[in-house]
């Protein structure tokens, strides 16, 4: 008799970071039950969950919390062994992990603050630091249809779900052009590539909501 | 042909370094053979209490002719390399996932918890900043007694991830308390830690290359990366 598993997933639709979780667990096909929080008011059994970052994701599986995106991840990945995200080469998985985090620490934080900045200049500046970082991800990209290889994997969710589906959105509804197909033609395919897998296209945010959230999030940060 | 675990091992670092301290342990728990090469432009610039662990050069292990760059990343690297030696991280994968989630809170939040008290402008701050790192310390104490389970070390019978990430840190931590004169693991308040930390620095992997309190403190005087609010 199979045993019932329990898969529960509390996540945020706007948030690259649950994104990439769901985007996971679909490509594995592992059935989930979806918790939506929402951002101002933290439900009590997130914050009894996850006292210490009191942030999104967090996936429980039959009864055992895991939490942070790039921990959770892995977790899958050793969990359920069908379509493998990591790669099987130690030295492969280095680089995977390395580019995720320079996605998640430095990509993401030039991304926010460039949409931070009121004026145009600073905006410009940041743009460009920006896309100094992604000219690693650029470069890993060469021959490739994935960063995966020829299939999804760890940093084509990681850097999927933040850059394409969640600060190019942002970009768009400042008007700040960053990534440009002229400059970044092997980036600017493997988004097209991503499109076409149904397990991360079912996982995007919609994007005229999107980009609407986006710019509201660029106010506060504006204004605060 | 050879097996890639033969090829040769380098490893790039500065003596001062908690991150290269990470990786030395665990290429020694593994007994890998490697050399060790002092950078002297990543000495110049590196600090004991003020981190920027996402701009560092160092460490860097070269691997036959890889490239592995990021502390932790290099240690899980040398884990799922080297085989025959002792695993670093667990075999089951939620106890993966608590040790990687461990080493994740103590660099986002334990190192910028030292910086916080090291460049506190003043009374209030440092005061907020010894408060976070305080709390830092009391769950990695709940931690300590969850994982061990009552044996030696947060990975159990040996050290583990979450040993290394964390022990790697004990340097800078004692550095701070010379500063400030704020005991953060103390007998009464995280006894788990305070016992673990005799048997962390008497690991064989350990001894021979974590760095002097004396020469850390004096590296860490000499750099004036401290504010005057911490000068005695």
């Amino acid at each position: 008799m199979a045993e019932k598993e329990e898969v529960k997933l509390l996540g945020i639709w706007a948030s690259p970071f649950s994104r990439r979780i769901e985007m996971a667990l679909k490509l594995k096909g592992i059935p989930y039950d979806y918790v939506e929080e929402i951002l101002e008011h933290k439900s009590p059994l997130l914050l009894a969950l996850n006292p210490i970052h009191k942030k999104v994701p967090v996936l429980v599986h039959n009864g055992k919390t895991i939490l942070e995106s790039q921990v959770i991840l892995e977790y899958i990945d050793e969990t359920w062994k069908q379509s493998p995200i990591l790669p099987q080469d130690p030295y492969e998985r280095s680089k995977a992990r390395f580019l995720a985090k320079l996605v998640d620490e430095q990509i993401i934080t030039a991304g926010f603050v460039s949409m931070a900045r009121a004026d145009e200049k600073g905006r410009e500046a940041l743009a460009e630091q920006t896309r100094e970082l992604i000219m690693n991800l650029e470069k890993e990209l060469v021959g490739k249809d994935f960063f995966g290889g020829k299939s999804v994997g760890f940093l084509d969710l990681v850097a999927g779900s933040m850059i394409p589906f969640c600060l190019e959105r942002g970009w768009e509804g400042i008007g700040l052009k960053v990534i440009t197909e002229e400059k970044f033609p092997e980036y600017s395919r493997w988004v097209k590539n991503l499109e076409k897998v149904e397990a991360v296209k079912d996982c995007i945010p919609p994007r005229e909501k999107h980009v609407e959230h986006m710019n509201y999030m660029g106010e506060r940060i504006r204004s605060a | 042909m050879g097996l890639i675990s033969d090829e040769y091992v380098r490893l790039l670092g500065a003596w001062p370094s908690p991150f290269v301290l990470r990786t030395r342990i665990a290429l020694n728990l593994k007994r890998v053979p490697y050399e060790y090469l002092e950078e002297e432009d990543s000495l110049n610039s590196e600090s004991v209490l003020n981190y920027n662990p996402v701009h560092k050069q160092i460490p860097i292990l070269i691997h036959g002719n890889k490239p592995i760059r990021e502390s932790l990343n290099i240690v899980m690297y040398v884990d799922e390399t080297w085989l025959s030696g002792p695993p670093i991280l667990p075999s089951d994968p939620f106890d993966r996932a608590v040790a990687r989630f461990w080493d994740v809170y103590i660099d986002e939040h334990c190192f910028t918890s030292i910086n916080g008290v090291a460049v506190a402008k003043d009374e209030e701050e440092r005061k907020a900043a010894i408060a976070k790192l305080e709390m830092c310390m009391a769950l990695l104490e709940e931690t300590f007694q969850e994982c061990s389970k009552g044996r030696g070390f947060f990975g159990g019978d040996n050290i583990g991830f979450i040993d290394i990430g964390f022990g790697s840190m004990l340097g800078p931590l004692k550095v701070l308390e010379k500063f400030t004169g704020v005991k953060f693991i103390h007998p009464e308040t995280t006894p788990g830690l305070f016992h673990w930390v005799d048997r962390f620095y008497s690991h064989e992997a350990v001894k021979p290359v974590m760095p002097d309190i004396e020469k850390l403190v004096e590296f860490a005087r000499l750099k004036k990366h401290t504010t005057s609010s911490l000068d005695t």
